[in-house]
């Protein structure tokens, strides 16, 4: 490892660590109502808002009705979205007279961009109209509210007591939209342009180049996709070669940028469950497991990247900069793995170096941060939600060890809070390998495998873990865009999420309907390091136990072959 | 059921108007009056004529200037991409032993030592505008010679457009390909 290279991510983290607290704070005030700088502009909003759409603010859901907005609110962007996809043939804002998409790359892509996926099994700028792409837009804005809406519900589970409502969907969407999301994506997009991106809505410029060739160069409204895209952690980009294109990230400068918009909500909403359950320390040590995951996870890929691979070493070349395979120069390695790590870790899913090249144990990093179910920061709540799920679990066997009836922040944990927290973790593992093994036994799987031997199982369980995680990166070399693959990689999206959610709202029902116990000499403090050895040991064990064959069968076997000489 | 759905319908249409009209176009509007260059996608132009983005590699071929990274995509500006081989890949072997070879074929003199990574391997983009300014500094000799001009006078110009590492510590140098072939085009032209 190099000094710049250390140094740029510990001082990437350390912006992250000095972000939180206000933000968290900030959060925290916009959730319940707290004055902000913001209001004078925004409060009026609101209330129109709650005017057109006949919402009553003050009206309390149950968690089934909570559930319900959030699904027929989903649907609906979804089938719009599929409507654009479809008809953009005839729609305006296309100027280079793109067809509609056919009926599963659409369907595919809707599912992709409603479930804060975004899975791109299409080329962006090959395929895609202008209109589309803000279709697309509106989607990136609105897929992560439903995440943060989630997360309150749960919280509110935490804290009510004796209460049968879980707060209202309609508000938590609405306020996260006007006081966090917009605001932020339109000062961030003013920042991207300034650091290099374009904006506009010109058809794409035909030059002859300097050396007298021809080049059609692709363009349009990339700074106001990637903002969004980045803050919500989207992670569909522009592009197909999405934060790798120069336009997307003209320099360190932007990509640093995009990954601290990237990073922003979801560690901040550690210190905003913190300040909710009355007690930031719970906050600090979610923050902490999830740092130390992050921090060990970049560090091991990034030395793997910068030692480059035996096809490098062999050609006896200068191979300073390590296995460049897939990477840009104005990034390097340490840069390149930083956002590569983080793309899986927070689950935005831009990449801006191939992950299909990573090293064989730098894309181990990658798969595992995807195989933890991404709690390791994880997209706007449903990363914090999934890391609380881990919390419950930690808190159990616990309470084994001792003997005690588990509580975790002066709640009971009962069997049944324990087995929808199980049912969370282990029903995406059984999906995710589910299709990996369907994709590796017939004919339409095996046939859009990109890369031979165990990579291209690698490249299948990429992809499912990519789609169940709601992560949206790939390795790829996999042809997306096969039938076999648009179906099956939309299914994993689609359980990844909304199932997910329906074990999480009934246990915070269940929750919300309890007594608090108070705080006893018996409890288990949850605040402390040993709580945060626990819970880094939770999620490295039951992850390891889910998924180290399949592990040993991709990556691992990848790199024992080549160290054995061997074809993998 | 009706009532949530009425509202879902509703809410989804007013927040596509805000966040896909509304702010898509507040956004262009002011990047353009604000920043109106890099809005408009970093075009350069040479004699009037467009002759592409300081932020989109292009192919150079011939001795006479220097060449970027091996793309995966050819240099399509409207169709990026990564080459996507794994590390083993046989097609990756293959791939980067043809590139070693036509980097010493070109420049002769050069051993595989000197070669640095970039020139053998294709880029995340397919797109990469620039090179380590070793990948750069490779090329002088024969640049040079085919140009007329003196080593030193090349070497100076591939000097001066080294873009070092953000603040001292994030990415790494890197020459811009298009604005040294710029810079070199003035320096023949004089």
């Amino acid at each position: 490892m190099t000094v710049p290279g250390v140094l740029t991510i510990l001082l990437f983290f350390a912006v992250i660590l000095l972000i939180t607290k206000p933000f968290g704070g900030y959060l925290y005030r916009v959730y319940t109502g707290a004055p902000t700088f913001l209001d004078r502009l925004v409060r009026p909003a609101e209330a129109a808002v709650y005017r057109l759409t006949g919402v009553d603010p003050e009206q309390e859901m149950s968690w089934s009705t909570f559930l319900l907005a959030l699904l027929v609110f989903n649907l609906a962007g979804l089938l719009l979205l599929y409507a654009v996809l479809r008809l953009q043939g005839f729609l305006p804002l296309n100027p280079r007279h793109y067809p509609g998409l056919s009926p599963d790359l659409a369907w595919n892509t809707a599912v992709s961009f409603a479930t804060n996926t975004n899975w791109q099994a299409y080329s962006g700028e090959a395929s895609l109209s202008y209109l589309s792409q803000l279709a697309l837009v509106v989607q990136q804005f609105l897929s992560p509210l439903s995440g943060i809406a989630m997360l309150l519900a749960f919280l509110r589970g935490l804290t009510r007591r004796n209460a049968s409502t879980l707060g209202n969907f309609w508000v938590d969407i609405t306020r996260t939209l006007l006081w966090v999301a917009l605001p932020i994506a339109g000062v961030a997009a003013l920042v991207l342009v300034a650091l290099g991106s374009p904006e506009n809505f010109l058809p794409y410029v035909h030059v002859t180049t300097l050396a007298g060739s021809h080049q059609t160069i692709a363009q349009g409204p990339v700074a106001a996709m990637t903002s969004i895209m980045q803050l919500g952690d989207n992670g569909g980009g522009f592009f197909n070669a999405n934060a790798a294109h120069p336009y997307a990230a003209p320099n360190a400068a932007s990509l640093l940028f995009q990954l601290v918009l990237g990073f922003s909500v979801p560690a901040a909403l550690t210190y905003t469950f913190g300040k909710w359950v009355g007690d930031t320390r719970q906050g600090w040590a979610v923050f902490a497991a999830m740092a130390i995951l992050f921090l060990a996870g970049t560090f091991a890929a990034y030395h793997f990247e910068l030692a480059g691979t035996p096809a490098l070493h062999q050609l006896g070349i200068n191979d300073q900069l390590g296995n460049l395979e897939g990477k840009e120069v104005r990034f390097g390695p340490a840069l390149s793995t930083l956002f590569d790590t983080s793309t899986t870790a927070v689950s935005w899913g831009s990449t801006a170096a191939a992950n299909d090249s990573f090293t064989p144990l730098g894309s181990l990093v990658l798969l595992f941060n995807l195989l933890t179910g991404e709690v390791i920061f994880g997209s706007w709540g449903v990363g914090l939600l999934g890391m609380l799920m881990y919390a419950i679990l930690a808190v159990f066997i616990a309470g084994l060890m001792v003997g005690r009836t588990p509580e975790y922040l002066g709640k009971k944990i009962g069997a049944y809070e324990v087995k929808m927290a199980v049912l969370t973790i282990v029903v995406p593992t059984f999906v995710i390998l589910g299709l990996t093994a369907l994709a590796l036994s017939t004919r339409a799987g095996l046939a859009g495998l990109g890369n031979p031997g165990a990579h291209g199982l690698s490249e299948a369980l990429y992809a499912y873990a990519s789609g169940v995680g709601n992560n949206g990166s790939a390795f790829g070399g996999l042809n997306a865009a096969t039938p076999f693959y648009t179906w099956t990689v939309g299914l994993a999206m689609l359980i990844g999420r909304y199932p997910m959610y329906i074990p999480a709202l009934a246990m915070a029902a269940s929750l919300a309907r309890k007594q608090a116990v108070p705080a006893s000499a018996g409890t288990f403090p949850t605040h402390g390091w040993l709580f945060v050895v626990l819970l880094l040991g939770m999620v490295v064990v039951v992850s390891a136990l889910d998924v180290f064959p399949v592990l040993s069968l991709g990556p691992l076997a990848e790199q024992f072959a080549r160290t054995a000489g061997g074809a993998p | 059921m009706l009532q949530q759905s009425k509202i879902a319908i509703r809410m989804l249409l007013l927040f596509t108007l805000v966040c896909g009209v509304a702010y898509p176009s507040v956004v262009t509007g002011l990047a353009q009056g604000l920043f109106p260059r890099q809005a408009g996608g970093s075009l350069v132009r040479r004699h009037g004529h467009l002759v592409g983005s300081t932020l989109i590699g292009q192919r150079f071929r011939g001795p006479n200037w220097f060449h970027g990274r091996p793309s995966a995509v050819g240099y399509d500006a409207a169709a990026s991409g990564p080459s996507n081989y794994g590390p083993t890949s046989p097609a990756l072997r293959k791939e980067l032993a043809a590139n070693l070879a036509k980097v010493l074929r070109e420049n002769p003199g050069v051993r595989p030592a000197q070669v640095p990574v970039d020139l053998v391997t294709s880029s995340g983009s397919g797109l990469d505008p620039d090179l380590s300014p070793g990948a750069a500094l490779l090329q002088v000799p024969r640049v040079a010679r085919a140009n007329h001009l003196s080593a030193a006078a090349v070497r100076g110009l591939v000097l001066r457009q080294v873009r070092g590492r953000w603040l001292g510590i994030f990415g790494e140098p890197h020459v811009n390909v298009l604005r040294l072939n710029l810079a070199l085009d003035g320096l023949r032209g004089r």
